[in-house]
């Protein structure tokens, strides 16, 4: 039995002829298809929280990034010689066009954040175990795409940061058996990081990698299209359906979880402006001091760190005394998460039912992957080192160990429904 | 005499320099007898840019001190006589240095090279100083110049040991020297050895201003500087005011509908 | 609608008029969010400092410019035309009113003070926007009366080579040209009796650039 309240969409049975330029369109172009498939058609679990937002909230940075980015381009002046100038010109002389440069620079640290956030939740409920395995590889795709676009971007504006952690992060390439030296070289185009670097780094920053991550993204939704989407207590909302095929605890995408959204990225954008107006150094965390001076291949900066999002595999990094060595475990760390569906035997996906073991080496983790984004900061020295080397440990052993204490990890029952409280 | 002088300064300058380079670590230290030690390296200057007159000051100060040999290559003289609303005839007549244009870029007016032959460095251009240093550090070098007579410039700086720079503020602050003491500093490892540490600075000739005036003075100029390195921040942070508060409300009015529609689900 | 076990009820007590209010309400200051953010994408486009410090007024020293000679500077980019009229060339602008398309200059781009006859601010200096009002190219002079390949009756002013517009001297389009507007005039103002800086409006007392 149907019947739909006057403000929610209506569920007319396709084919219904419409007026005017609708009817012309529809007959053309999927439009009511793709309402009815992807929106009000889709069913999501009913009892999201907070850690759901950062999904579309990633989406939202990714528009944030391309339109700002677009508009840097038009102005940015590629090239050894002009590139710097061209920032500082962006800064004073273009109309807005301070702002337009701290909301690309504010929405890549931003871009990482809710990113880290968006796998979290991944690891907090088991959204990567089966039958999601390919929408987790996706996702690592797409995290894989990120870094490098983030590190490119760096080198742009041609700062003594943007050149010296360009020189560190390529010169690790070298660290590979045989191919090593004539890699890095390639890489590079010159026997050092110079003009053509820079240029290439241009046109895969500008142009490759934001197809590459679009076409990503949109197979990322793809596949939880056809999934589903996993829920805070990790139980498959398909296996209850109600007598009209629709899930018994899934509420229509379209209007309740766009509306939902929208709050989100309305808190999101507080919090965002917040930076972007008052703090948009971000403590020289996000648009670091030595990179207010051109590249200076005569002159190293103090401390060379690459930006916060990639300190933690930096200090994995620095940990190992050998250097191909600890290039080979940063690596390791990076690809150590596409293994996670398969590392994980348990039996039940969401920490609300697991048991100690695997509630403590989460939270375990979460300490060592911050600890570590920490420690790759501050300079190689002293106790920073003992501790680099103890929470890298840490860190493998989260992955590593995973098959033996997921399959011993006390579980609880698993509820036949989803739990749910209405609240505001 | 000269040997223990020299001495003394190069243990400060080793001093200085590791201090720079474990600026994160330091703390002001305590010292027998009130002596200054480190002290000077939280000497702090707070962000004053929204004072357009203190701007003005420093706008002042830098073209009678600073341009002979530092350039604002990124700040066109217009823009300045805008931001810091100097009439363009004042602009003209007082900062303009003559055959320069109001829409022509800060130019040193000795040419880099002959600087850095001078010198032994070239001035660094200083429109993003501020940006790179951050404004304490701009602060505490311009007031810790001290007399140094194994220096060819005849100074040393305690901020940046072996400086190329001259002091040519010292017309406006005087001639001061640093005076050292030894002291028992105790180390990392808990045992305590004999340093050198900074007691107290001693003017040795007077300046033109007195010691409040030429603070005032070195605050303005940084604060001219910090300008320099990003004139959009005084606009920036009163946008952002009116920003954030917008997006309160929007964000209220988004929940208010979000609690309405989602009656619906028990 | 209200869901409960997947079935889709009948709507009681949904208040769907305040649905409404607050969704519109909603959707209208996300409207006027969103067009406060257009604001500093679509002014990035207007020209930069850099573009508008390149287009400062530009000057001239007029005491260099003989009698009868005409000198060209750019200003923003376009050529200016300066040309130091004589007695001669004045007096040969006043009878051929019923030659031009608009001798009055009511059609034409140009400041208020030099909306007259001579179209100037002083009679001997004529400043002009050396580009033809037809499609752009630029006019050439022909300052000589009576030059063979223009007539018997021609006054002096320019010949535009591209489609053979004609303007005289003080920059009037000829009847029978394709142009159909007068040449138009920067704004310029002249300071003591040599200098001449275009860009700068002579209605201004502040020494802004137009």
């Amino acid at each position: 039995m149907v019947t739909p309240s006057s403000t929610a969409p209506s569920p007319q049975p396709p084919g219904t002829p419409k007026k005017g330029f609708k009817g012309w369109l529809y007959k053309r172009f999927p439009v009511e298809e793709f309402m009815s498939d992807q929106l009000t058609g889709y069913y999501a679990p009913k009892n999201f929280n907070i850690w759901y937002y950062f999904g579309s909230l990633a989406l939202v940075v990714l528009v944030i990034q391309l339109l700002t980015g677009i508009f840097l381009t038009m102005f940015y002046k590629v090239g050894e010689a002009t590139a710097f100038d061209s920032v500082e010109f962006i800064m004073r002389e273009v109309e807005w066009g301070w702002l337009i440069r701290y909301l690309h620079s504010t929405g890549a640290s931003f871009f990482f954040i809710v990113v880290y956030l968006h796998m979290f939740r991944a690891l907090l409920y088991g959204s990567y175990k089966a039958p999601r395995e390919l929408l987790w590889l996706f996702g690592m795709a797409v995290y894989l795409a990120l870094m490098a676009e983030a590190f490119m971007g760096y080198v742009l504006p041609w700062g003594n940061m943007s050149f010296w952690g360009a020189q560190v992060i390529v010169n690790l390439f070298g660290t590979i058996p045989g191919i090593g030296p004539g890699l890095v070289e390639w890489i590079r185009g010159d026997y050092g990081i110079a003009d053509a670097t820079l240029n290439r780094f241009f046109s895969l920053h500008v142009v490759a990698i934001p197809l590459a991550l679009i076409m990503l993204i949109v197979f990322h939704l793809v596949a939880l299209r056809r999934t589903g989407s996993s829920n805070p207590d990790g139980i498959e909302i398909k296996d209850k359906l109600g007598p009209d095929g629709k899930p018994l605890d899934g509420i229509p995408f379209h209007p309740y979880y766009t509306i939902k959204d929208i709050v989100g990225v309305g808190v999101f954008f507080i919090l965002f402006s917040i930076v972007v107006f008052f703090v948009p150094t971000f403590g020289g965390l996000f648009l670091e001091a030595p990179n207010f001076e051109p590249a200076n291949p005569l002159s190293t900066p103090e401390h060379i760190a690459p930006v916060w999002y990639f300190t933690p595999y930096y200090a994995i990094l620095r940990a190992v005394p050998d250097q191909r060595l600890g290039a080979l475990l940063m690596f390791a760390a990076v690809a150590v998460w596409l293994f996670l569906p398969w590392l994980d035997r348990s039996p039940v996906k969401s920490m609300r039912y697991r048991g100690w073991m695997s509630r403590g080496a989460l939270t375990l983790f979460a300490i060592s992957f911050l600890v570590l984004m920490y420690l790759g900061l501050q300079p190689a020295e002293g106790l920073y080192v003992a501790l680099a080397r103890i929470f890298t440990v840490i860190y493998f052993l989260f992955f590593l160990g995973m098959p033996i204490y997921t399959s011993l990890d006390p579980v609880k029952p698993v509820p036949q429904r989803l739990t749910y409280h209405a609240h505001a | 005499m000269r040997t223990l002088k020299t001495l003394a300064a190069s243990v400060v300058a080793a001093f200085a320099l590791a201090g720079v380079a474990g600026a994160a670590e330091e703390k002001a230290g305590e010292h027998e007898g009130g002596a200054l030690g480190d002290s000077w390296k939280s000497w702090h200057a707070k962000n004053e840019v929204s004072n357009v007159t203190s701007l003005q000051r420093g706008a002042r100060n830098f073209v009678s001190y600073c341009e002979g040999c530092h350039s604002l290559k990124y700040v066109r003289w217009s823009r300045l006589g805008t931001d810091l609303e100097i009439p363009e005839e004042q602009l003209e007549k007082l900062l303009l240095p003559p055959g320069d244009k109001p829409a022509d870029y800060i130019s040193a007016s000795v040419p880099a090279a002959d600087a850095e032959a001078w010198f032994g460095k070239a001035p660094p251009d200083l429109s993003l100083i501020v940006r790179s240093r951050g404004r304490d550090y701009i602060y505490q070098f311009l007031k810790t110049f001290y007399a140094d007579p194994s220096k060819p410039t005849g100074v040393n700086n305690l901020r940046l040991a072996g400086t190329a720079m001259p002091h040519v503020l010292s017309e406006l602050e005087g001639v001061k020297k640093a005076v050292f003491k030894t002291e028992e500093v105790k180390g990392e490892d808990g045992t305590t050895h004999p340093e050198q540490v900074l007691e107290k600075f001693e003017m040795v000739l007077p300046g033109r201003l007195t010691e409040a005036e030429y603070d005032s003075f070195v605050r303005d100029t940084v604060n001219f500087l910090d300008y320099a390195s990003e004139p959009a921040q005084v606009k920036r942070q009163a946008l952002g005011v009116w920003v954030v508060l917008f997006l309160i409300a929007f964000t209220w009015m988004a929940w208010l509908l979000k609690k309405e529609y989602w009656k619906d689900v028990h | 609608m209200t869901v409960q076990n997947g079935v889709i009820a009948a709507d009681d007590d949904v208040d769907n008029s305040r649905r409404k209010f607050l969704t519109t309400a909603t959707t209208a200051m996300g409207a006027v969010g969103a067009a406060f953010v257009l604001v500093p994408f679509v002014a990035s486009w207007k020209p930069s400092e850099r573009a508008r410090a390149l287009g400062a007024p530009t000057e001239l020293d007029l005491s260099k410019l003989e009698p009868g000679q005409m000198a060209i500077v750019t200003w923003r980019k376009q050529q200016i035309y300066v040309v130091h009229r004589t007695p001669q060339m004045l007096q040969l602008l006043s009878n051929h009113d019923a030659r031009l398309k608009d001798p009055k200059s009511q059609k034409s781009e140009q400041p208020d003070y030099t909306k007259n006859d001579i179209r100037a601010l002083k009679p001997e200096y004529l400043v002009l926007i050396g580009i033809c009002t037809h499609l752009g190219c630029l006019p050439k002079q022909r300052f000589d009366p009576g030059v063979p390949e223009l007539g018997a009756d021609w006054p002096g002013g320019f010949f535009c080579p591209c489609h053979g517009s004609r303007f005289d001297l003080a920059g009037r389009v000829f009847e029978g040209s394709p142009a159909s507007v007068n040449l138009r005039i920067p704004p310029y103002t002249i300071e003591g009796d040599t200098k001449l800086v275009v860009g700068v409006d002579a209605n201004d007392k502040n020494k802004g650039a137009a």
